[in-house]
């Protein structure tokens, strides 16, 4: 596709002054299904007829002059975790495969009272247990960049849509990481908000404590845009950057830095030159029990997640994928005092995050430590140590769904082998840190 | 219960459930599990009065 908007606030202005209409955009992201999906695997369920309707009403709607918004006609996929109504919510599981939604999830709601069109359902870690992908009844989805490679997950599906031009943006959900891991190994912007923000009806569970909604796209102000409508904020507004000079952030260098790929590193230290050069204060901090966050988010979230599932764990085990399943049922064995003891240490990693951002304007480090994972691997080598995938994968991105805190990942160049980076930037209220992520946003990704 | 104690019961349970494949991830567990107890911010009834634990804002 060539001379025409890429990201979804460009779209958007185009729409609304008419120079290009929903149904072609539309037209153009179901060609791209259909040419690239079978090699990709982004999608569980194409809405091809549902969303061309859905793009003609809105543009019968623009030309009438009721338009609803910056979303109004803008192709999006959801994450198969999502109900919509009429369509299965399979969460990538046969344990689900009779299932169909009888009325959308609130996200769902907002954004089809916002003009978006739908045009699909995407691939997922199964049930959202994982940062690959790679385990769905539906098979693994591929990165759009390496086919030998996985986009990351838990909405693998959801990045690997917008990367491949399938989508303008997709909706994710992040327990550990699974918005922001994808977006960084897919070179996309991904937000996960504030602990409690978006609303959670009508998604498929995973640990009450640790789920988050948010956008998947390709910019900081699309993310605005999102995050404002899955928010419910009815005339949203375009965010403003605040100014670089000043900006103050914190790197919390102890543990997060210590297994780095060494272009990952590379990259961010670039960026973190290019951000000293505009008068950006870095300082290094220290997240004190940071070395503590792997054992609480085990201890959490496995076992809510377990008893999300005891039942069908019981009643049909054999439909989960046998990883999912697994992992699921090693969470049924947390004694409920291990659980109490975590969720302590959630307080506790909560006030030392806060302590870390006092007097800050935000937090920086990577998002993932390495670059999209080769699909197969159970192992990952990084500066000569082997370490397990889901660790690695989650190492940087879990301590903020623990937190609570809003966290987003903007591109941030790309490795030697063109594989993307990504920088994860963390504050205090969602719409500060969009604010510092519009103005750090050109100078992160490399010139 | 111990962490050996629980890891013992949870392999012979997952063994007699024909889960044997649990067996490297319980003791994976184990492992996390010893490492949340050995934190310096859990509970001691025998030390100091503890902070009492707080409400979760942020």
């Amino acid at each position: 596709m060539s001379a025409e908007p890429h990201t979804l606030t460009e779209l958007s202005r185009s729409l609304q002054a008419r120079s290009v209409t929903a149904e072609a955009v539309t037209e153009r992201c179901l060609a791209q299904i259909g040419a690239h999906d079978r090699s990709i695997n982004a999608f569980i369920t194409v809405l091809a007829d549902e969303a061309r309707a859905q793009a003609r009403a809105a543009d019968q709607e623009i030309a009438s002059g009721r338009y609803r918004g910056p979303l109004h006609g803008i192709p999006i996929s959801l994450k198969d975790l999502f109900d919509l109504r009429g369509t299965p919510t399979t969460a990538a599981s046969r344990v689900r495969r009779s299932h169909v939604a009888a009325r959308d999830s609130v996200v769902a709601a907002r954004l089809r009272t916002a003009g978006a069109i739908f045009v699909g359902k995407t691939n997922l870690h199964e049930f959202a247990l994982g940062t690959t992908n790679e385990d769905s009844a539906y098979g693994p989805v591929l990165h759009p960049l390496d086919h030998s490679r996985s986009p990351g997950g838990s909405s693998g599906g959801s990045a690997a849509s917008v990367l491949a031009n399938m989508a303008y943006a997709s909706i994710g959900s992040d327990t550990g990481g699974s918005i922001r891991i994808p977006s960084a190994a897919c070179g996309l912007v991904g937000l996960k908000p504030g602990i409690g923000e978006i609303p959670l009806d009508g998604v498929v569970p995973l640990s009450a404590t640790l789920d988050h909604v948010g956008p998947m796209c390709r910019s900081v102000e699309d993310a605005s845009m999102l995050h404002q409508a899955l928010a419910g904020i009815s005339n949203p507004a375009p965010i403003k950057a605040r100014g670089l000079r000043g900006l103050r952030l914190g790197i919390p260098r102890p543990y997060f830095f210590e297994l780095l790929d060494s272009d990952v590193a590379a990259r961010f230290d670039e960026a973190c030159e290019r951000l000293r050069q505009a008068s950006v204060v870095l300082e290094d901090v220290v997240i004190a029990h940071a070395s503590d966050v792997p054992s609480i988010y085990t201890h959490i979230a496995l076992p809510e997640a377990a008893a999300c599932h005891a039942q069908t764990l019981e009643s049909s085990p054999h439909d989960y994928t046998a990883n999912v399943r697994h992992r699921l049922e090693m969470g049924r064995y947390i004694l409920g005092e291990d659980y109490v003891r975590a969720m302590r240490g959630r307080d506790v990693v909560t006030r030392d995050v806060n302590a870390a951002l006092d007097g800050r304007d935000g937090l920086l480090l990577p998002t993932l430590p390495v670059p999209a994972i080769k699909l197969g691997a159970a192992t990952v080598s990084v500066n000569g140590s082997e370490e397990p995938v889901r660790s690695i994968t989650l190492r940087l991105t879990q301590i903020f769904n623990i937190s609570g805190h809003p966290a987003i990942t903007l591109p941030c160049g790309t490795t030697d082998e063109g594989l993307p980076v990504g920088a994860q930037v963390v504050g205090s209220r969602t719409l500060e840190l969009l604010s510092v992520a519009a103005a750090l946003e050109p100078l992160m990704r490399s010139t | 219960m111990t962490v050996d104690q629980w890891l013992q019961s949870a392999l012979g349970d997952a063994d007699r459930r024909g889960l044997a494949e649990l067996r490297p991830l319980l003791e994976g567990l184990a492992r996390a599990t010893a490492s949340l107890r050995a934190a310096d911010w859990n509970i001691d009834l025998t030390d100091e009065p503890a902070d009492p634990p707080a409400e979760h804002v942020r």
